[in-house]
């Protein structure tokens, strides 16, 4: 039996200790907001914070989340209470096929909240895993700078 | 096939004894550490009914502690940590370079230095940084403990020379006189998430008068190992560094290493580029 926290919330699960996080929070747990992209940890659409910090959770078996916390997109925000990020990504189109959208929010979410830069050049570099095939990253990174800036007012 | 859950036996130690004594018992077990390269095979479904040996509650593992002659760091060690480790920033620049070009935040968050050397990439970018550095391998065994230097613990591509039974405990980093100058440099597709065509680091000691006392230079991607460039770095000691020595050790480049067309590069390509970052470096160029 694993225990584990997700988003707060503590959570067991008690099937095979190598299934992968991503499948246990979607179909163990009805935690479907993380996508998966490829599964072998090269475009972060499956980004899951542990501990706090981004994580591909393709790459991550649930026996070494016990004991941890896990965030998901979810606890961001709700549709009727957004946050300021995501607010961000809806005010400057930041998301188009939205795919990439759940890891893309909650590696900024986990860089911003971290202190990370406001710039360009930092938002790019946090966000330097999380790939979009839409191509529609100037937005996204615009989407994240004004988030920053609403957050500091 | 996919990666099948139900199929794998996860054993899970606690201590650093426990790991040992458990691999002695299950010999085929894999050696299970921050994933972010065992994971991608184990999803191709390449791994299914194997035994894995999850290292992550050794708590041993998990520290960077400095010691009087150097920085010793615990396999389990992130490539995060050693970034934001404030000594290694400072006297291991060329490490805490590379660590910042594996991939991206989750999966710097994720893979091991311990990791990254068992599974023996021929373009593991931290391998150049340490082999300048002259790291050394600390072993781990039922038996007994030994320690490797970093350039005998590769056997070839993605083999090692681990003995049964044996697990990486920690990598030893000596303290070095400061260099002149260093330079650690990657070229791959795209600054993030790409696998180097080729990758190199540089340490340089000088004398007043500008003659090298010590030339360390080394590359990953450009054999099936790392390589120090051990012709290059002998021509250059006493030398001063004017276009003719620096001409001559880059042509001293290929005693060393060998680099192959493969799905990343060509060998025409690496070697050119290659060339060229050592003659930048060599020149002061390009310096970080």
């Amino acid at each position: 039996m694993i225990k584990l926290t997700v988003n707060g919330k503590k959570k067991t699960f008690t099937g095979a200790p190598f299934k992968r996080l991503i499948d246990v929070l979607r179909e163990d747990f009805a935690i479907t907001g993380t996508k998966e992209g490829c599964g072998e940890g090269e475009c972060g659409a499956c980004t899951v914070l542990l501990d706090g910090k981004p994580v591909n959770s393709c790459l991550v078996p649930v026996c070494q989340a016990e004991g941890r916390k896990i965030e998901t997109v979810e606890s961001l925000g709700t549709p009727e209470k957004l946050s300021k990020l995501q607010s961000g990504f809806l005010a400057c189109g930041g998301a188009q096929c939205g795919i990439c959208t759940p890891g893309m929010l909650i590696t900024a979410h986990a860089h911003l909240k971290s202190g990370g830069g406001r710039d360009s050049k930092s938002v790019r570099t946090a966000l330097s895993g999380n790939l979009c095939r839409c191509t529609g990253y100037q937005d996204i990174v615009k989407s994240v700078i004004s988030a920053a800036r609403s957050r500091k007012k | 096939m996919r990666g099948d859950a139900k199929s794998m036996t996860v054993l899970s130690p606690r201590s650093d004894a426990e790991a040992l004594k458990t691999y002695a018992k299950f010999p085929g077990a894999i050696p299970f550490a921050g994933g972010t390269d065992l994971m991608v095979a184990w999803n191709l479904g390449l791994l299914n009914g194997r035994a894995v040996l999850d290292l992550s509650r050794v708590a041993a593992w998990r520290k960077i502690q400095v010691v009087s002659d150097g920085v010793d760091l615990g396999s389990l060690t992130t490539h995060v940590q050693i970034q934001a480790h404030p000594i290694l920033r400072k006297k291991f620049p060329l490490l805490v370079a590379a660590c910042a070009t594996v991939g991206a935040a989750q999966i710097q968050n994720r893979g091991t230095i311990g990791g990254n050397i068992a599974n023996a990439s021929p373009a593991g970018d931290t391998f150049p940084a340490l082999a300048v550095y002259e790291a050394t391998v600390r072993i781990a065994a039922p038996a007994g403990r030994r320690a490797v230097p970093i350039a005998d613990i590769f056997a070839g591509v993605k083999r090692t020379t681990l003995k049964p039974g044996e697990l990486i405990e920690a990598v030893f980093l000596p303290f070095v006189k400061t260099p002149a100058r260093g330079v650690f440099r990657k070229v791959g597709t795209r600054a993030a998430q790409s696998i180097s065509k080729t990758v190199f680091a540089g340490l340089i000691w000088t004398a007043k008068s500008g003659m090298v006392e010590e030339a360390r230079l080394a590359f990953g991607s450009m054999a099936p190992t790392v390589r120090r460039l051990h012709a290059a770095e002998a021509f250059l000691r006493g030398r001063r560094l004017n276009d003719v020595a620096i001409a001559a050790a880059a042509e001293l480049m290929s005693n060393d290493v060998s680099p192959i067309d493969d799905i990343r590069s060509t060998r025409e390509y690496r070697l050119a580029a290659s060339r060229n970052l050592l003659v930048a470096f060599l020149r002061g160029k390009g310096d970080k």
